[in-house]
Parts: structure tokens; C-alpha cells; sequence
């Protein structure tokens, strides 16, 4: 029997109906107690298996979720309803949410045609529509149930790899042969890499099973085994990441040997270092950008719950202190359409859809896993319309006395805790959706269910850890079980899984895609074998699920079997070690733009509301605010500051109520550099990262760094030379200012191929885009600094040199230009300049100070004026400099400088400590509401009064 | 004197419980956390306890509305003892989803002592939206937990936070004096600018604000500028916030 229940409200006006679909045969009685609990009769009514009807209406369009896809108010009804009654519900019932919406308005069939289709997105939701005819015939909406019906048998199929070249290669590319001619699905495995398999399986004397050659696609991929950082390229033997990131960590650590910060680099789910005498903390950042192109929402969300999972899946499990975003987006205005296919019929969606969509989707996650997310930022370039940036991280807390080398042992269990198995990202994001039809589950997109996992964390976090149930523990991300169980495995040196014991979301799942599934909110862990009983009970009774699905040993083999028997036995080092190397070369490029002409304009007032209303310099406020940033009351330094609410760069949290150390939090990106100059572009990245963190009080002496790369076509020498340069780099900045890389992750072909509104077919790349994130301690939070100014007649200073470096900055991207003057940062000056500031800053010498950054010194005078809600006026006369023109002097994007405020009363004492650098006051700020910029010559370029800065900087976004 | 004890409940994805329990200690309470899960299996360590507090989060996610799903759970398993517990001399204070949870479990505000009876709701922020902020309230009735402050300066964190009652209801619920707490400017359309309400017995205190993220002055939004204005009229700066007088109040309330 399918009963349906619907919830409409007695006060609102707009007709939006909750829906609940229960499958389930139930009494009357039962009915009206499930529907009771359903509705808040203080606002609420409820109909069961009746229509709703209301006065005027002329059309019903219900939205609902496709077959498979995560339903988390259905699971919450569904928990209600078991808890409420005392039943349960076998596999064949469920619980299933929509929503109905009664349309008042005379609209035609085209109409609502197109308001069904804006209100859904087609992979993962349905839509039906009904006149008010029709719904009143039929007595409201159809009761649709989106089961997933799987008929596929439990087999294991052989791959004959005895064939030639050809298929070999189509197989590593299109996926292995269903037996109806079908592909499975990409397994991204080169013929080299393919031809490798093939001789270890003939070696063997038999062909590889499904399930096999799936776990060996999955373990070498490009996502999991980094090969493009890891290969040789060039004259480089040991690849990128160990020649200049990893190599640039060992250096310094050796070097600043007790000094050093780090106590796990690279190896972990997360980065770890010192946070004081009692606790580490770690760090890890993420991408999620094809999921989120997708399904901007879905993507999103998993993608924020998933790295959380890196903190708890951290040590021995760290609890998530601090969230952290970056977004990359096109122009949320930009109106051009672009397509998958030729016949324009699978548009991507708009811009702004996607802006809309992961938004909400970090605020879901966040939110309701009670993480505060204070730091981020949004950057806007067109080059972002075929595939979106969703940058994720999280900071995560553990004490020392918890933490233990992560050992799985011989003979313990392998536990998997959390949700089930489902048919849930499937082969990432290379999905085709022409697959998804109504009846099929949605294959590689995800929906996380950020409560299912709170569950989890908590019962990691605050039990399980500290009784020491388990061994071990890692995150189950990437490839999924294959992935987790034997990654683990090297721990003990084998493993055999018992893979029919994995609990499902429904019945008829192929064996090699509960391997490789990689449904949400679930962790692998060793639990040995004395302390089931206590872990299974303990994860009992807080409601999370616990199951054995097999035993660590040391057999120096991974095995699965399958209702006893065999279906993969593959030698743990070849699964791990056994890839081949490929080498790459590069081919040198230096890109030369034309130089802009740009009128020398006397009074440059509208140029800096211009600049101020510019999407990559704008306020963002609809976005810290959405955020909740409060909860574990953590907050130090809030992501809006002062009294103005200025989005500043760095956020500061104190995790430890009776502790004075605080951890600082920053990031730097300059995308629109790479094309003129990866190798500055990265050093740009650096210093700001570094130096974000160095302008709100922290000693570049306890600063580490996280990079992730996010590249192009990576098969093309010159992105290649591009990525060879930026990790040199790396190397050598993070040398200089000794800040150690601790975690980095890369994505390295954004790239989209489509089809413009003509059916040209087009190729949108994102530009090389690194993010380096930094994390910081300081010891006494009280000598945190804001970005606002704080009282009138304080001194204004500048630190650090001006130059004419305008390429690829924002005052040349808003003239329609490039240029060629990247910034050039020198890092030995930088480092003499930020150890002097971090001295001022512990003797309380400054009263704000805001680091320059995109938009140049211009607004990041009009951002500090803004939020001490406080006039400045500055002369350009006394700068430190080398800038031929009054704009380029305000809108230069010269590295390694700091605005700061201090005391009159400090003057001598400040530029005692920061003598020797290029420091120079430069004005003052007034006890008015007017910014006053004098020029070069001395004349006013500049006067405007804050209340038109604020509106131009708070306009953009407004109605977001 | 001993030490009060305080009663915090966690579970499903509340997860204020930390802070709440670290505010009610510095207050000079003892606290305790415990899972629902644990209450309900020994349901008569509630009689250990001077007050219970439902700290901030997102139980169940806010499906079909927020603090339905936990409070049919308290209710489905806990009713009788809860009952008990607030017809005696006790304190309990509902903070945010806490709150939320309170009035669908219609412990406020309980016209005519009915308790159990829904007869106030939270609704959806009329922005629809999640929304973070600090803001400045009111007291505009007493209740235990609010003695000695007339005006103080709380973060809110919610999505829905939008008081809403029926004419009848809010009338008496004026009349009665239960509103104890409004915002000066109102951040989510609630009714009347209402920010936190009692039952009749004041005891029982709900408010979407959350004291527990105001106990130091380092969480205050403008402490940089304070700091600095202290500093320069040579005056130590202060090691706590508004927000934890409320705690002191609960704790004080036993002694």
C-alpha cells in the first residue's frame, strides 16, 4: 500500500505543500499518528491519502528526488515513524519526501513547462505537473515511489585481456563490457598502465575479474596516486611533488629542527602540527569540481562533509574545529549558454545556478554538522564556466595524549561505520548521463547527510578515540572500500574482505560496485578483535552503524571474497607499487600581452568605486553571514570586521577555552597571473598566504602552508612547463620563509568540451589556478589584529615597496587587458619585513593593520577606512615607490606589503623595531567619514566619503 | 555549597553541548553531558540534576521542522520524567535549537500549565535563509536566568528563528508577562521582536540567542576595538563576556 501525506500551512500564502510517500501498508490509526507528528498544528494542516485543496489554484507541479538519490528528510520520517509506532521496515517498504506546489496564477502549459525545469535539476530530481482539472479528477498528484529496482544477477565477471591493443585501449578508456555491449564506465588506465596488468595477471596464469581490475583502475588513478606530480618530468627524476614540494618540507623541518611545527606531513588523511604543549591540529584542503558542475548543491555538500571526514579520519581522529571555501565561478551575470552535446539539448547550468548551488550546499554541510566556516572567498572568471572550483577544507583538533601511530594490525576486524552502500558515485564524475533514465539510480552523484555523520564524529570523536576501541582509522573517500581497506592494509601488510557482510541500501548490487562505491558518511577502521564487543555496543546505542566486513592479516595479499569464494586476490605491492612510470617532457612558453592604454585621469574617485564593485574584490557578506561562524564558540577574528563589515582575509579561532593560543587561518590565488607567469604566480600566492596571516599578529615562524593545484589539460607540455614552474616555486619561497607544506591535493584536467549556442564546438579551460592555504598560531590571542582602523589622528603607515607591477591585476582586467609586470616577489626582503611587524605586533604597537592584495594599496586603504567606519587621508607622495602613474601606484599589486595604523603615542618605538625595512608613513586617519588620497604631485586624486565606498562595495551582492 | 548540577543533552547533531557545559561551569555550576540515548536507558538520573539545559545545534538535520524530530523522541521516551522534573523547583533553559525544541515539546510557554501542548512555533527567517549576527536585546520581563541585566549583546545563528503565535495566544502570553527577551532590531521578521520566552513558571526559559558564544571578551565582534581603547586609557581588558551572566544566574539561582 502507498499512502501519501501532505503538509500544507495554515498562514502562508504561497501554496508549498511537504509531501511524504510511505510505502508501507499502516491502519488508519497509524496514519493520523505519523501525519500528527509530521505537522506543528500551531500553523500546520494535514490530508492523508487526500489531496490538499485550497480556494484558488491552476496548476500542481511536484518535485521530488530520482530512485537512489539521498533523501534526508525521508530518512528522518522514516526514524520518526519507526520510533513513534515500534515497527520497522523491510526492503521492499520506505519512506519517500516532495513537495507539491499549487500554482494560483493563469499560467499556459509552456509556462509551466519551463518554471518545472527551473525548479529542478534532472540528474537527481523528477517533476510532474498537473492542471487543475486533472488534480481534482484524479484526486491530487500520482504516488510515485522512487525505489531502485537493481535485476543485475550478483556475478563476477572474467575480463579477457588476451586481446589486442586496440581494445586494450578502449577498455582502460571506455570501461569493461557488459554483456548486453554496454561499458561500465571510464577506468582511465593508459595502454602502458593496461598492458602492466595484463603481464602480472598471465604471470598468474588467468584473466583479471571485474572486481579486480576495477580495485587496480581505482587505486591508480590520477586522483588516488597522483602519478602527474609523482612521474618524472624533464630533468626532474623524482617528479614534482617529491623534488620541490616534499622536498622543500624535509629542508625545513631538518633545518628549523626544534623549531619545526609539523608532526605529520603528506602521509595522513590531513596535515598536522603543534598547536601548543597539549594539542595538534590538522589541516587538509579539497576540490570538488566536477560533482559540483553537476549538481552544484550535492557537490558541495559532499564535498564539505567529505573533508571533514579528513579530520576525523586524521591521528587517531580529530574533531573538526574550523571549516574553510574557496570558489571559483564565471561571471554569475554571464548569459551564453554552453552544451554537452551538439544537439544542444544537455545545457550546463547557468553561472549564477552554480554560485547559487554550492553556496548553499558548504552552508547545509556546515551548518548542520556544527562546524564554524569563517574564512573563504569567491573568484570570478569566465575561464570557470565549463567546470566550477569548489575548494573545501577543515581544521581539525586532537589532544596529544590521544594521538597514536595509526597501526592496523594482523587478526584485527575491518570495520566499516557510518551509511550504507549504495550505487552512489560510481566512477567519479566521468559519468555519461545519457545512462540516467527514470527508472535507473543516478550513478556518480552524491547528496551528503551531514547528520548520519555528526552521529558518526561524535561517537569517534568524543568515545570511541579515547577508550582506544580501534587501531586504526581513515576516511572512506575516493574509490571507496578499494581504496580505504587497502590503503590500510599496508599497515598490517594484508587483508580479506568478506564483501557480501557490506550492508546495503538495496538488494542487487554487483559485487566490484560495493567495492568501489563511494556512498557518504562512512570510515574503514581496525578494531581488534577483544574490543568488538565494546565498539559494537557503543555504536549501538548511538545509533550508528557498525559492521565487520572482514579481517587485517599479513598475508602480503588483498583478497575479497564474496559468499566464500574468491573474487580479487591481488599482491598488495603490486596493487600499491606496481604501476608503471611514465615520463613527461615539457615545452618552455612565455606568453606576451599587449600592454594596456589607459587615460591618466586627474580624479580617480569613480575608478575606486569601480574597483570596489569589482566581483573579485567585492564584499561578499550574503555568504559570511550564511555561514554560521559562532558555533563551537571559537570565533576570534570574524569573517566581517570592524564596524563597516569588511570582509577581511583571515580569520582567527581560539578552539581551547582555557588556553591563550589561537590558530589564524588564510589562503592566496592569482589565477589571472598564470598566464604571463606561473613561477611569480605561485610566489604571489605564498607571500600572501604568508603574509595574511603575518598582518593579523602571527610569527611567520609558526605558519604552514597547504597547496592545491587545480590545472588544464594536463597532457599538453606546456601546461606541464606551466605546473613545473609553480612548483619550483614552491620550493623555493616556502624555502626562504620556512613555512612547510604539510597536505596538498591536485586536480589536474578542468578542462570542458562542449558545444557554444551555435553547436560550435568549443574548449573551456580553467586558468592554472593554485591555492595555497596557510595556518597559523599565535600564543596570546590578545595580540590579535583587526583590519579596521580604530581612532582618529592614529598613524598611518605603509610597509613594503610599490612598483609598477600591474599584469594580470584587477585595475588591468577592469581596462580589458593583461599586461605583462606580474608581481615579483622578493621573499628575503618580505621575511626581514614580517618578522620586524610580528615584534611591533607582541608589544602592541599596532592598532590595524590590512595586508594589500588584489585591487592594490587603493582598496585596501578604502577596506580599512570602511570597517573602523573612520576617514584616512594619505598622501602618494611619500610612498615608497617606483610607479610612474597615480592609478598604478593605487592599483599595483606589488607583493609584500602591509597597511598598519598605530598610536601617535608608538611612533618612535614602531619605527625603532621596524627600521631597516621600506616602511614610511604615509597620513592619518581623521575624525571624519571622508577618504582623501593626494597624489604623486600632491594634488587630491581621491575624496570620497565612506558611505558611497560602502554602497559601491556592498551593492554587487546585495541581492544574493 | 555544592556545586548545582546541570543537566546537557547531545545526540542526532545538537552540538552546542561543549560550550554550554564549558559556560555553565565557569559559572560555577558542575556539568554533565549525556547522549538522549543514555538518559532514556536510565531515565532516573534526571532526579541528579538542578538544571537541564538543551544546548544550540541542528538535531535531526531540521527535518520536518526544526526540534520536531528530537522533541518527539524526548516525548516518545522521556515524557513522564521531563514532566516531573519541571514541576519541581527546577531551572531549564532551551538555547536555540534547544528552544526550538522546548516549544515543540510545548514545555513553553505552557499557557494554563499545559504542558505538552504546541501552542507557539519557530517558523523560517523571512529571508528563508540561515543568518549569523550579533545583536543587541532587551529584557522586558524577569525571569531567574535574566536577573541583574536590562540590555545585552548575544550572537544569533539560525535558520529558523521566527517566533510565531496565534492573536489569542500572544495576547496571554503578554499578559501573563512570558516574553523576556526581544531584539532592538529585528533580524528574522519574528513576531513583536521576540527573541526568547518562559512558561508561566519562569523557569522554564527558551531564546534564540546564544549566551554561551558571549562568555569572553574575546568573542565580542568589536574586542580589537575595545582592546585597543583600554590599552590606550590604560585599563585591564576584561576576561568575559555578557553571555555568561545568564549561566551565573542559573547556577545562582541553587545557591
Amino acid at each position: 500500500m502507498i499512502n501519501r501525506i501532505e503538509v500544507s500551512s495554515k498562514i502562508s500564502n504561497t501554496q508549498k505543500i511537504g509531501v511524504y510517500t510511505i510505502k508501507k501498508d499502516l491502519n488508519q490509526n497509524q496514519l493520523k499518528k505519523i501525519a500528527s507528528s509530521l505537522t506543528n498544528p500551531v500553523y500546520q494542516d494535514f490530508k492523508i491519502n487526500q489531496p490538499t485543496l485550497v480556494k484558488k489554484f491552476f496548476w500542481g507541479i511536484e518535485t521530488g528526488f530520482l530512485p537512489g538519490v539521498t533523501d534526508n528528510v525521508a530518512s528522518t520520517v522514516k526514524e520518526i515513524i519507526k520510533d513513534q509506532l515500534k515497527i520497522k521496515f523491510n526492503e521492499n517498504e520506505g519512506v519517500f519526501s516532495s513537495q507539491l506546489l499549487l500554482i494560483s496564477e493563469q499560467l499556459n502549459e509552456k509556462d509551466i513547462i519551463k518554471i518545472s525545469q527551473g525548479l529542478i535539476n534532472p540528474l537527481i530530481q523528477r517533476v510532474h505537473f498537473k492542471t487543475q482539472k486533472e488534480y481534482l479528477k484524479d484526486k491530487g498528484m500520482d504516488r510515485i515511489v522512487p525505489q531502485v529496482k537493481l535485476t543485475s544477477a550478483n556475478q563476477v565477471d572474467e575480463v579477457d585481456l588476451n586481446v589486442s591493443d586496440e581494445e586494450l585501449t578502449r577498455i582502460g578508456k571506455s570501461g569493461i563490457k557488459n554483456k548486453d555491449g554496454s561499458t561500465r564506465g571510464p577506468l582511465a588506465l593508459d595502454l602502458s598502465y593496461i598492458k602492466t596488468i595484463k603481464n602480472y595477471f598471465q604471470k598468474l596464469g588467468r584473466n583479471p575479474t571485474d572486481i579486480e581490475l576495477e580495485s587496480i583502475a581505482q587505486t591508480w588513478s590520477e586522483h588516488c596516486h597522483h602519478t602527474i606530480f609523482a612521474d618524472p618530468i624533464d630533468e626532474i627524476k623524482n617528479g614534482l611533488f617529491n623534488n620541490y614540494i616534499k622536498r622543500a618540507t624535509v629542508e625545513i623541518r631538518k633545518k628549523k629542527g626544534k623549531r619545526d611545527l609539523c608532526t605529520s606531513v603528506f602521509t595522513d588523511n590531513s596535515g598536522g602540527i603543534k598547536f601548543d604543549k597539549d594539542y595538534i591540529i590538522s589541516h587538509k584542503v579539497e576540490t570538488h569540481n566536477s560533482p559540483s558542475a553537476l549538481d552544484p548543491f550535492g557537490g558541495a555538500i559532499t564535498g564539505i562533509v567529505g573533508v571533514n571526514r579528513d579530520a576525523i579520519g586524521f591521528d587517531m581522529g580529530a574533531k573538526p574545529i574550523v571549516n574553510y571555501y574557496g570558489f571559483c565561478f564565471a561571471d554569475p551575470n554571464l548569459k551564453s549558454l554552453i552544451f554537452r552535446d551538439k544537439e544542444k539539448k544537455q545545457s550546463l547550468l547557468s553561472p549564477r545556478r552554480i554560485l547559487d548551488g554550492v553556496v548553499a550546499g558548504v552552508n547545509s554541510g556546515s551548518n548542520c554538522s556544527g562546524i564554524p566556516t569563517p574564512q573563504g572567498f569567491l573568484y570570478f572568471d569566465n575561464k570557470y564556466q565549463g567546470k566550477p572550483l569548489v575548494f573545501v577544507g577543515t581544521v581539525g583538533l586532537i589532544p596529544k595524549k590521544s594521538s597514536a601511530i595509526k597501526k592496523a594490525r594482523p587478526g584485527d576486524y575491518i570495520v566499516m561505520v557510518g551509511g550504507r552502500v549504495g550505487q552512489d558515485g560510481i566512477h567519479g564524475a566521468t559519468f555519461s548521463s545519457e545512462a540516467l533514465s527514470a527508472g535507473s539510480p543516478t550513478g556518480a552523484v552524491q547528496i551528503g547527510d551531514p547528520i548520519t555523520q555528526k552521529k558518526l564524529s561524535d561517537v569517534i570523536i568524543k568515545e570511541a578515540r579515547d577508550q582506544k576501541l580501534y587501531n586504526s582509522i581513515t576516511d572512506n573517500g575516493a574509490g571507496g572500500l578499494s581504496c580505504s581497506v587497502a590503503e590500510m592494509a599496508k599497515e598490517s601488510n594484508g587483508v580479506a574482505v568478506d564483501l557480501e557482510k557490506v550492508p546495503l541500501k538495496y538488494p542487487g548490487l554487483e559485487p566490484w560496485k560495493i567495492w568501489v562505491s563511494e556512498s557518504q558518511e562512512r570510515m574503514t577502521l581496525s578494531v581488534p578483535k577483544n574490543k568488538w564487543k565494546k565498539f559494537s555496543e557503543l555504536m549501538k546505542n548511538r545509533d550508528v552503524k557498525a559492521t565487520i566486513i572482514g579481517e587485517f592479516n599479513d598475508s602480503g595479499h588483498c583478497v575479497v571474497n564474496y559468499h566464500k569464494k574468491i573474487i580479487m586476490d591481488i599482491d598488495m605491492k603490486f596493487l600499491h607499487d606496481g604501476l608503471p612510470v611514465r615520463r613527461m617532457k615539457t615545452v618552455h612558453i612565455k606568453n606576451v600581452f599587449k600592454e594596456p592604454v589607459i587615460p591618466q585621469l586627474k580624479n580617480l574617485n569613480e575608478v575606486l568605486l569601480s574597483m570596489m564593485q569589482r566581483l573579485n574584490i567585492t564584499g561578499f557578506e550574503f555568504v559570511s553571514k550564511q555561514y554560521d561562524h559562532e558555533v563551537q564558540a571559537n570565533s576570534v577574528i570574524k569573517p566581517l570586521q570592524g564596524k563597516g563589515k569588511v570582509n577581511g582575509e583571515t580569520s582567527v579561532v581560539k578552539p581551547i577555552f582555557d588556553s591563550p593560543h589561537a590558530m589564524a587561518i588564510s589562503q592566496g590565488l592569482y589565477p589571472s597571473y598564470s598566464e604571463i607567469d606561473c613561477y611569480q604566480m605561485a610566489g604571489a600566492s605564498i607571500d600572501t598566504a604568508i603574509r595574511n596571516l603575518v598582518a593579523a599578529g602571527v610569527n611567520i615562524d609558526k605558519i604552514a602552508l597547504l597547496d592545491n593545484f587545480c590545472w588544464c589539460s594536463s597532457n599538453d607540455p606546456q601546461r606541464l612547463y606551466q605546473l613545473k614552474k609553480a612548483a619550483e616555486a614552491c620550493y623555493d619561497f616556502a624555502k626562504i620563509y620556512e613555512t612547510p607544506f604539510i597536505s596538498g591535493k591536485d586536480s589536474m584536467f578542468n578542462d570542458f568540451k562542449g558545444y557554444d549556442e551555435k553547436s560550435n564546438p568549443i574548449k573551456i579551460s580553467v586558468p592554472p589556478t593554485l591555492l595555497i592555504s596557510s595556518i597559523g598560531i599565535i600564543e596570546d590571542v590578545l595580540k590579535t589584529i583587526s583590519i579596521d582602523v580604530k581612532f582618529p589622528s592614529d598613524l598611518f603607515y605603509i610597509l613594503g615597496e610599490t612598483k609598477d607591477e600591474l599584469g594580470g591585476s584587477e585595475y588591468f582586467a577592469m581596462n580589458n587587458s593583461v599586461g605583462n609586470n606580474v608581481p615579483k616577489v622578493n621573499g628575503l626582503k618580505n621575511k626581514k619585513l614580517y618578522s620586524a611587524f610580528y615584534k611591533a605586533s607582541q608589544k602592541q604597537l599596532i592598532s590595524s593593520a590590512i595586508s594589500i592584495t588584489r585591487g592594490g594599496l587603493g582598496v585596501a586603504l578604502a577596506k580599512t577606512s570602511l570597517a573602523g567606519k573612520l576617514g584616512i587621508e594619505i598622501s602618494l607622495d611619500k610612498l615608497p615607490v617606483s610607479v610612474s602613474r597615480n592609478d598604478f601606484a593605487l592599483f599595483s599589486e606589488s607583493q609584500g606589503r602591509i597597511l598598519a595604523t598605530i598610536n601617535p603615542q608608538n611612533k618612535k618605538k614602531f619605527e625603532k623595531i621596524m627600521k631597516g625595512n621600506p616602511i614610511k608613513q604615509i597620513g592619518q586617519v581623521t575624525n571624519n567619514q571622508q577618504l582623501i588620497i593626494k597624489g604623486l604631485d600632491n594634488k587630491v586624486i581621491v575624496d570620497l566619503n565612506l558611505e558611497k565606498i560602502e554602497k559601491a562595495y556592498k551593492s554587487v551582492f546585495k541581492n544574493y | 555549597m555544592k556545586k548545582p548540577k546541570v543537566l546537557i543533552l547531545s545526540g542526532y547533531g545538537l552540538n552546542c553541548e561543549d560550550e554550554t557545559k564549558y559556560a555553565f561551569e565557569l559559572a560555577g555550576g558542575l556539568g554533565k553531558i549525556i547522549h538522549i540515548n543514555d538518559l532514556i536507558k536510565n531515565k532516573n538520573q534526571l532526579n541528579d540534576f538542578q538544571i537541564m539545559a538543551i544546548p544550540g545545534g541542528f538535531a535531526y538535520g531540521d527535518d520536518t521542522g526544526s526540534g520536531n524530530a528530537y522533541s518527539l523522541k524526548l516525548k516518545n521516551h522521556l515524557w513522564e520524567n521531563l514532566l516531573k522534573f519541571v514541576i519541581k523547583d527546577r531551572l531549564v533553559i532551551g538555547i536555540c535549537n534547544g528552544f526550538q525544541i522546548l516549544v515543540n515539546l510545548g514545555l513553553v510557554p505552557a499557557l494554563n500549565r499545559k504542558y505538552g501542548e504546541r501552542q507557539v512555533a519557530l517558523l523560517p527567517n523571512e529571508s528563508t535563509r540561515y543568518t549569523t549576527g550579533w545583536f543587541d536585546l532587551k529584557i522586558t520581563n524577569d525571569t531567574p536566568w535574566l536577573t541583574g541585566i536590562k540590555k545585552i549583546s548575544l550572537p544569533i545563528a539560525h535558520g529558523e528563528g521566527k517566533f510565531f503565535a496565534s492573536k489569542e495566544v500572544l495576547s496571554q502570553i503578554n499578559k501573563k508577562n512570558l516574553v523576556v527577551i526581544k531584539y532592538i532590531n529585528n533580524p528574522t521578521g519574528t513576531l513583536e521582536n521576540i527573541a526568547g520566552i518562559t512558561d508561566e513558571s519562569k523557569r522554564i526559559f527558551g531564546l534564540m540567542p546564544h549566551p554561551e558564544r558571549a562568555m569572553f571578551f574575546t568573542q565580542l565582534p568589536n574586542w580589537p576595538y575595545l582592546k585597543e581603547k583600554y590599552l590606550r586609557e590604560r585599563k585591564k581588558l576584561p576576561e568575559f563576556g555578557p553571555g555568561l551572566q545568564i549561566f551565573k544566574n542559573g547556577v545562582n539561582y541553587f545557591k
